[in-house]
């Protein structure tokens, strides 16, 4: 994967669409210029406006790079007081963004892929999804929610692909957890690209190391920088022990990972 | 454009605004967004003579104004900054300075004694207030015989400039202060991180593995401004001063209390520009105090 050179850019919201109370997708424009080149999987540094009690920037993952339009989307869940301040964002508020960070997705251009998204975690999944079809691939997802409110973007993904579904209290699609999803038990797919919540990541990754599957997860660690040079958001790894998620990561092949599934 | 280089020792600054070790990596990072030629110095993260996993994640938690670390000195030994990143970084147009730690007296130095031949090394920073270590790093810097003994030491390792490192984790950081300068310290900056916990209150489990932590940020600069201002007056060589800065007036408090120079630490992750926007502030402050050179500013407190 290719070295994406780091902006800082002001940008403009241009659009905040509620989903429900706990989610928002944001629809930024910058300030002035292009967006940068930005790859599937990697993440943007945000700092939170509006803020009385956050510090730091706020590592969120890059939904979806729109050229036309020359939109960046973020989808962003409320989780404490700086995700509040994001989804709270009204139209015309300005808002200042490191970006791109980290490493991506592999673009995979053999088999088939299957993207395994829970909870907001389907957020670059839809970026990976709208790259791949670009490049002529098919990419099915299967998303996994609590309930059928918590299914995001499903419009979005239903353009992409086929898209299969789990909610935890069955109010749509299969009912339970992804890894209980057919698509995903029959092991008829080549790679997994997956994000979501922890366990849900460890699941899948388990039943994909024993069907011998190919699998890439992104992670979630706690960051200070986002950049390298704090050594805070570390992972231990196989090959190289402690690895900074924000650059190495977010997303690695199970295989580097030590986790015990 | 009024004159902004400043003296540690016999080390020329071309500006007194610096990066804190631990919150800059190499520099590199930061190349795509700022001009690394335009600061005043570098100082690369903690180097220690063996390479260091550090300490388990999770290793940071956000505090009010401010954070807390664990990170333990992860760093791959200083056989790998000397053999791999030296050659990186070494044509910089700053100063670049390699913070040195160690857990045993014999390990500052070997760090040291490995360095001292580099001559695009401007200065070691000797680190004897790390909290995140379980032995040695902060343990030296906590009493004067500890301070003493690693000072001179490295003193007798190293040839160049020679910063040391206080922590505030003290009673009295004057007498620590005294103690490295009469150990040879040629400079001294301050302060490290302030010992911290925090503490999940749904999971009832602390928010570091290692339980503690150093606190960083502005939430510690009113301590930290405090302790450059008493050290400034107890000893005769240069202070740098760090802690919370965040801005070109933060910087200024420190150098109006006494700081010859200072670093910017935590700011970096909130705002990788933050430095040169600050050097920006300076120059601007002295234009319009009517001042033409940043010495006029050291220790000019008025009170
Ligand atoms: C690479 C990366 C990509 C991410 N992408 C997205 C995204 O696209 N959309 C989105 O909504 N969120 C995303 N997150 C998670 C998001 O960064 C956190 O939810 C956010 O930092 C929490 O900040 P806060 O101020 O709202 O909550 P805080 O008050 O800081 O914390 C509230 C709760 O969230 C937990 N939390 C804090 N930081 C993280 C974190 N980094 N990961 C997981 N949980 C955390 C805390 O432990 C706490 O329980 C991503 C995180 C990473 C590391
Ligand atoms: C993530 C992190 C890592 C650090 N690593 C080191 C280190 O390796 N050596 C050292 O002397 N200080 C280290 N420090 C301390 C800083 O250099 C600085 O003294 C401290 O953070 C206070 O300044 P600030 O408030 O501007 O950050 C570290 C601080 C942080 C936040
Ligand atoms: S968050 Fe600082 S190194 Fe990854």
């Amino acid at each position: 994967m290719t070295e994406n050179k780091k902006h800082i850019l002001d940008f403009t919201v241009r659009q905040n669409l509620r989903f429900g109370t706990n989610y928002a997708l944001l629809k930024l424009m910058p300030a002035c210029g292009e967006l940068p080149p930005c790859e599937p999987g990697q993440f943007a540094q945000v700092l939170v406006p509006n803020s009385k009690n956050t510090f730091l920037r706020r590592p969120i993952s890059i939904c979806n790079i729109d050229r036309n339009e020359n939109l960046l989307w973020l989808l962003v869940r409320r989780a404490g007081e700086g995700t509040a301040a994001l989804c709270d964002l009204h139209e015309g508020e300005t808002l200042n963004v490191m970006l791109p960070l980290g490493h991506g997705f592999t673009l995979h251009r053999d088999g088939t892929m299957l993207l395994v998204g829970g909870g907001v975690g389907v957020a670059p999944l839809f970026m990976l999804g709208k790259v791949l079809k670009e490049q002529g691939m098919q990419p099915e997802f299967l998303l996994g929610a609590r309930t059928q409110a918590d299914l995001l973007m499903l419009g979005h993904f239903n353009d992409l692909g086929t898209v299969h579904i789990t909610t935890d209290d069955g109010s749509a699609g299969v009912h339970g957890v992804v890894t209980k999803h057919p698509v995903l038990t029959s092991g008829n797919m080549a790679h997994i690209a997956c994000c979501g919540p922890m366990p849900m990541m460890r699941a899948v990754a388990a039943l994909a190391r024993q069907q011998g599957i190919d699998c890439e997860v992104s992670l979630e660690n706690l960051m200070a920088c986002g950049m390298g040079a704090c050594l805070c958001c570390v992972e231990d790894t196989a090959d190289a022990g402690n690895v900074c998620v924000c650059t190495e990561g977010p997303v690695f092949n199970i295989n580097r990972l030590k986790w015990q599934i | 454009m009024a004159n902004l280089s400043v003296n540690i020792g016999n080390l020329r600054l071309k500006n007194p605004v610096m990066t804190a070790s631990g919150t800059f990596g190499y520099g590199e990072e930061f190349a795509d967004l700022i001009d690394l030629n335009q600061l005043g110095g570098i100082i690369v993260k903690g180097t220690t003579r063996m390479p260091r996993q550090g300490n388990p994640y999770p290793r940071m938690v956000e505090t009010p104004s401010g954070m807390l670390n664990a990170v333990g000195l992860q760093n791959k030994g200083v056989d790998y900054f000397v053999e791999h990143i030296y050659p990186r970084i070494c044509d910089l147009d700053t100063a670049i300075i390699v913070n040195v730690s160690g857990s045993t007296i014999d390990d500052y130095v070997a760090v040291c004694e490995r360095l001292n031949p580099l001559d695009k090394v401007a200065a070691v920073e000797i680190n004897i207030s790390c909290p995140n270590v379980k032995q040695g790093g902060m343990t030296f810097g906590t009493t004067c015989t500890g301070a003493q003994s690693v000072v001179s030491a490295c003193r007798k390792a190293y040839d160049g400039t020679m910063i040391v490192k206080l922590t505030p984790n003290v009673t009295d950081v004057t007498e620590i202060a005294r103690a490295a300068q009469e150990a040879g310290a040629d400079a001294l900056s301050l302060t490290n991180t302030f010992l911290g916990m925090a503490i999940d209150v749904e999971r009832q489990t602390p928010c570091l593995s290692t339980i503690t932590g150093g606190l960083s940020g502005p939430c510690i600069r009113p301590i930290a401004v405090r302790m450059v201002w008493q050290v400034a007056k107890a000893v005769n060589v240069p202070v740098i001063g760090l802690g919370g800065i965040m801005n070109g007036r933060d910087a200024l408090e420190f150098i109006l209390a006494g700081a010859t120079a200072v670093q910017f630490g935590t700011a970096n992750f909130v705002d990788p520009q933050a430095t040169i926007k600050a050097i920006g502030y300076i120059n601007d402050y002295l234009d319009r105090h009517g001042l033409d050179s940043v010495n006029q500013l050291i220790g000019a407190l008025k009170a």
